[in-house]
């Protein structure tokens, strides 16, 4: 195939954007294990301020992953039900909670936060414990959880497989747990991945609902960026990446296989 | 969704009818009211209840419930609100026409390194806002790779991360792996040969695009820059790391709640932006009919 000027034009373009993507990455991945970032890459390599963020950061490195847990935990038991009573009963009453539920990815995290420091600040104890970051992640990534069930939920013929269970004499949460949750099973998965990343990431609500005590991942980050060196700021933010991008890989080869989870996607977007 | 629930409708009957199992397939509502209650319960506690009482909290303000209409009275509240409208639109509008060209360069080209490009560009899809304020220090602040470019290059160390392009950069940083995810989805549903057919009636490459292409990407593109804006208006970490002096929206509130303490005026705030975001969001069922999907957004 021959290939003209505007193959070129547009390949460079998609180049650019990709610079623009990767270069601060790189870079900061690179100031993370520089001595001296002011005199460069010259002034050699260490892990010294990856260890110092640990010293400094580790509490908050630890309470983010444990959120992260606690949060698919809480999204998987209360989020999967949800998904199937949405496919199964598609009526006007399900539908406008479905609404509602996915609001709080609507509306900005900050007004979500100001909304829980305001009915729930006052009690001291809850106000200053990691459960409350906690409902606010769980608000958060609830949504992300429930479509991505559904979507697989209202691809497979639940119907006829519930019917083939019960015809055979299963009851009910013998089915759910035996027959729908094993098939919902890539949907769990997808929603899982991206409840733990955005989980780990959530700044936005973070940073108003914690408290000196309750410091998670990315409030450190900008605790860094505002008041240590460059290059803890940047050794910190590696730490971050690394944590990720392993989450960030599988997600997209979950979605890659691509064309048939797309296809997948349609029914529950066409309500 | 409709034609499948027609089997279930009670006046059919259907498969299960015949066999007698349809009473013991079907769940008994009690059942279905069982397995929604958590979630309820969660929504209900966390979500509405707190929503309510935001809403009521202002007027607690000096004004009463005239307090709402702050965000349009007093000039600075109405100032920021014009800034992060016209910044939240002209990002989408960039990213828009840069992941349009990209985005179906992409779908239509096959070759070496296209899935790692892919790749790279959805990359910060779930970075933090705060995260993304560092990235643009990198790019373009006082040790940033533009600065050492331009350093080299003119002598001149070129540094705007912390003011309005660098709160732009930043926008347009986690606007795009959003954007070009959406324009793919869609430009994978056009049909190719209707472009071949346009070529080979003789359409110049600009009517192809015009009059085919664009027409075809038009409801991916209205509602992932829906997503885009909304997105961009109640960002918060990018301006909160970069500390710029333009105050967009969410700054604004946090600085009233957290340093003014002057709490029913950050509820007034915030619920407007909620309404903006959200109204965003709504027009774009009736403009394409579907709703813009927010599960698709990420973080920031």
């Amino acid at each position: 195939m021959r290939r003209g000027w505007p193959f070129y034009a547009q390949l460079g373009l998609t180049v650019l954007l990709c610079l623009f993507i990767v270069v601060p990455i790189v870079m900061s991945a690179l100031a993370g294990v520089t001595v001296n970032v002011f005199k460069g890459l010259s002034s050699g390599l260490t892990l010294r301020w990856i260890f110092e963020v640990w010293d400094l950061y580790a509490q908050s490195i630890l309470l983010s992953l444990w959120l992260a847990v606690a949060c698919l935990v809480v999204t998987t038991l209360a989020g999967v039900p949800l998904a199937y009573v949405l496919v199964r009963r598609p009526n006007r009453l399900t539908r406008m909670f479905e609404e509602i539920l996915t609001l709080p990815v609507a509306i900005p995290g900050l007004a979500l936060a100001l909304a829980l420091l305001i009915t729930y600040g006052g009690f001291g104890s809850f106000r200053s414990s990691w459960v409350f970051i906690l409902i606010g992640h769980v608000l958060f990534t609830m949504p992300f959880m429930v479509r991505s069930v559904a979507a697989v939920m209202s691809a497979m013929d639940m119907k006829t497989l519930e019917e083939g269970a019960a015809s055979l004499g299963a009851g009910f949460w013998h089915r759910f747990l035996h027959v729908i949750m094993p098939n919902a099973m890539p949907g769990i998965l997808a929603g899982a991945l991206m409840v733990v990343t955005l989980s780990i990431g959530e700044f936005n609500l973070t940073w108003m609902l914690h408290t000196p005590l309750t410091k998670t991942l990315p409030v450190g980050l900008a605790d860094s960026y505002a008041s240590m060196r460059l290059e803890i700021g940047s050794a910190y933010t590696l730490i971050f990446f690394v944590l990720i991008m392993p989450l960030l890989i599988a997600m997209q080869m979950l979605a890659n296989p691509g064309k048939k989870r797309r296809a997948a996607l349609q029914p529950a977007e066409d309500e | 969704m409709a034609l499948q629930n027609l089997g279930e409708g009670r006046s059919r009957p259907s498969f299960s009818r015949y066999f007698g199992v349809s009473r013991s397939a079907m769940a008994s509502p009690a059942t279905f009211m069982a397995l929604m209650a958590p979630g309820v319960a969660i929504v209900a506690a966390f979500f509405l209840i707190p929503l309510v009482l935001v809403a009521m909290e202002v007027a607690n303000g000096p004004d009463g419930w005239a307090t709402y209409l702050v965000i349009l009275t007093n000039a600075r509240y109405f100032e920021s609100l014009v800034q992060t409208l016209l910044m939240s639109a002209g990002v989408t509008v960039v990213a828009l026409i840069l992941c349009g060209i990209v985005g179906m360069f992409l779908v239509r080209n096959r070759f070496a390194g296209r899935s790692v490009l892919i790749g790279l560009l959805t990359l910060p899809l779930s970075f933090p806002g705060t995260v993304v304020g560092f990235m643009v220090i990198m790019l373009a602040g006082r040790q940033g790779a533009v600065g050492g470019i331009s350093n080299a290059l003119i002598g001149e160390k070129i540094v705007f991360a912390y003011d309005i392009a660098g709160l732009f950069i930043g926008y347009l940083y986690f606007s795009i792996p959003r954007v070009i995810l959406a324009v793919m989805a869609s430009a994978e549903k056009l049909d190719p040969q209707l472009e071949e057919a346009a070529r080979s009636l003789g359409a110049p490459r600009w009517r192809v695009v015009r009059d085919v292409i664009l027409p075809g990407l038009m409801p991916g593109l209205i509602s992932s820059g829906a997503i885009c804006f909304a997105t961009a208006m109640g960002a918060f970490g990018t301006a909160f790391t970069l500390a710029t002096d333009i105050d967009v929206l969410p700054m604004v509130i946090y600085t009233e709640f957290t340093r003014n303490a002057n709490i029913a005026v950050a509820a007034a705030l915030s619920i407007a932006l909620g309404v903006i975001t959200w109204l965003c969001l709504s027009a774009v069922r009736f403009l394409v009919g579907e709703k813009a999907d927010v599960t698709t957004r990420g973080g920031a």
